[in-house]
């Protein structure tokens, strides 16, 4: 069974509190994320393919207060792998890595990605040192996922199965300097 | 020549510290051995190893959104390696602090270390990044006190090259 992507980043960051920061990968999950609610704490990538994951690892050092959750897709996944041995090692306890996965490159004229001949991107995460990765496919262990994210403890990877749709698109704010500018003052940090 | 045991990177660890440096990114390197040995034994820095030199743009990145300082830590290869990465920094205006160790330039034994070696520099440029280059042990505090200012007094992109001529040339036989 596959979840329909809306529904799934609505119930993800539904109720969603002040300490929860969340890193959007470019394509479909930025516009998902933005279709849920726009937060300033949202970073939305328009680019950097490959590095939501490592974005999300800087962060949650950096705030290790704070949760950061990054949800991203197959594609921009797969392009930065590397990032899942990097935070392997680190662990950080307040990060989780989810990945939309449909099985295409959906901003791109859906083209198969290379989950979808075989490459299993729980057992990627769990091969570089992530003890808790998640199968999501249903609502109960979205549901479940989704309690997770309100009280994560550890470094967490999540694969959630998605139909392949094209929902109209919801563009977030698009300037990186405005996106980081709010970010930052959401936070209240400096540096 | 180089010199043996040189104090430069300890140097450079100071400046890092005095700057308020919070997270190391950093390829293995042998160029960067001794300033990497001082990160990973102090408590107050987050030294992460990269598999791959564009993590590290992304995770300064991800490291000034929650209001730490970072700094790279690469070879000269590694800059082709990032080029893409850096595209987060430019429209970001993400601080990116990095100090690159050259090859591919003096007294080079390996020839494949050239072609990426000899355009750092200009690709550097092109991706608007401010470089300074330290030949001499003496010009790296100075280089790096220049770069930690460009980066995170204007959120921009600063690179220190390190010389082969500062480092010293690979031994190939022992």
């Amino acid at each position: 069974m596959r979840l329909e992507r809306r529904a799934a980043m609505a119930t993800l960051l539904a109720g969603r509190d002040d300490n929860l920061l969340v890193i959007p990968g470019l394509g479909s999950t930025a516009w998902d994320a933005a279709a849920a609610g726009d937060n300033d704490r949202n970073f939305y990538l328009w680019g950097a393919m490959g590095g939501a994951a490592m974005i999300g690892l800087g962060l949650a050092l950096a705030q290790p207060r704070r949760r950061v959750a990054v949800i991203t897709g197959d594609g921009e996944m797969l392009m930065g792998l590397g990032s899942l041995a990097t935070i392997g090692i680190q662990k950080p306890r307040n990060l989780a890595v989810i990945v939309f996965d449909n099985g295409v490159y959906g901003e791109t004229g859906m083209q198969p990605s290379h989950t979808q001949s075989g490459v299993d991107l729980i057992a990627v995460a769990g091969a570089c040192g992530i003890a808790t990765c998640l199968d999501v496919r249903e609502e109960g262990a979205l549901a479940n996922l989704a309690q997770r994210l309100k009280t994560l403890n550890e470094t967490l990877f999540a694969r959630v199965l998605i139909a392949a749709e094209e929902p109209p698109r919801v563009l977030p704010l698009r300037d990186g300097v405005a996106l980081k500018e709010r970010f930052r003052a959401a936070l209240g940090v400096r540096a | 020549m180089s010199e043996r045991n040189p104090d430069w990177p300890d140097r450079l660890f100071e400046s890092l510290k005095r700057a308020g440096v919070r997270q190391v990114g950093y390829v293995p390197d042998a160029g960067h051995a001794r300033l990497i040995e001082c990160v990973r034994a102090d408590s107050e820095i987050h030294d992460v190893a990269l598999t791959t030199e564009e993590e590290g743009v992304a995770l300064a990145a991800g490291a000034w959104l929650g209001g730490e300082r970072a700094a790279l830590l690469m070879q000269s290869s590694g800059v082709g390696n990032c080029i893409n990465m850096f595209s987060l920094a430019r429209t970001c205006r993400f601080p990116m602090l990095m100090f690159i160790t050259m090859r591919g330039e003096w007294e080079e034994f390996n020839p494949w270390q050239v072609p990426m070696g000899s355009i750092v520099d200009p690709v550097l440029k092109l991706c608007e990044t401010e470089v300074y280059r330290a030949n001499t042990s003496g010009e790296v505090a100075g280089a790096a006190e220049r770069a930690i200012q460009q980066a995170f007094g204007n959120e921009g992109i600063a690179a220190v090259i390190l010389s082969q001529q500062l480092i010293g040339k690979k031994v190939w036989t022992k």
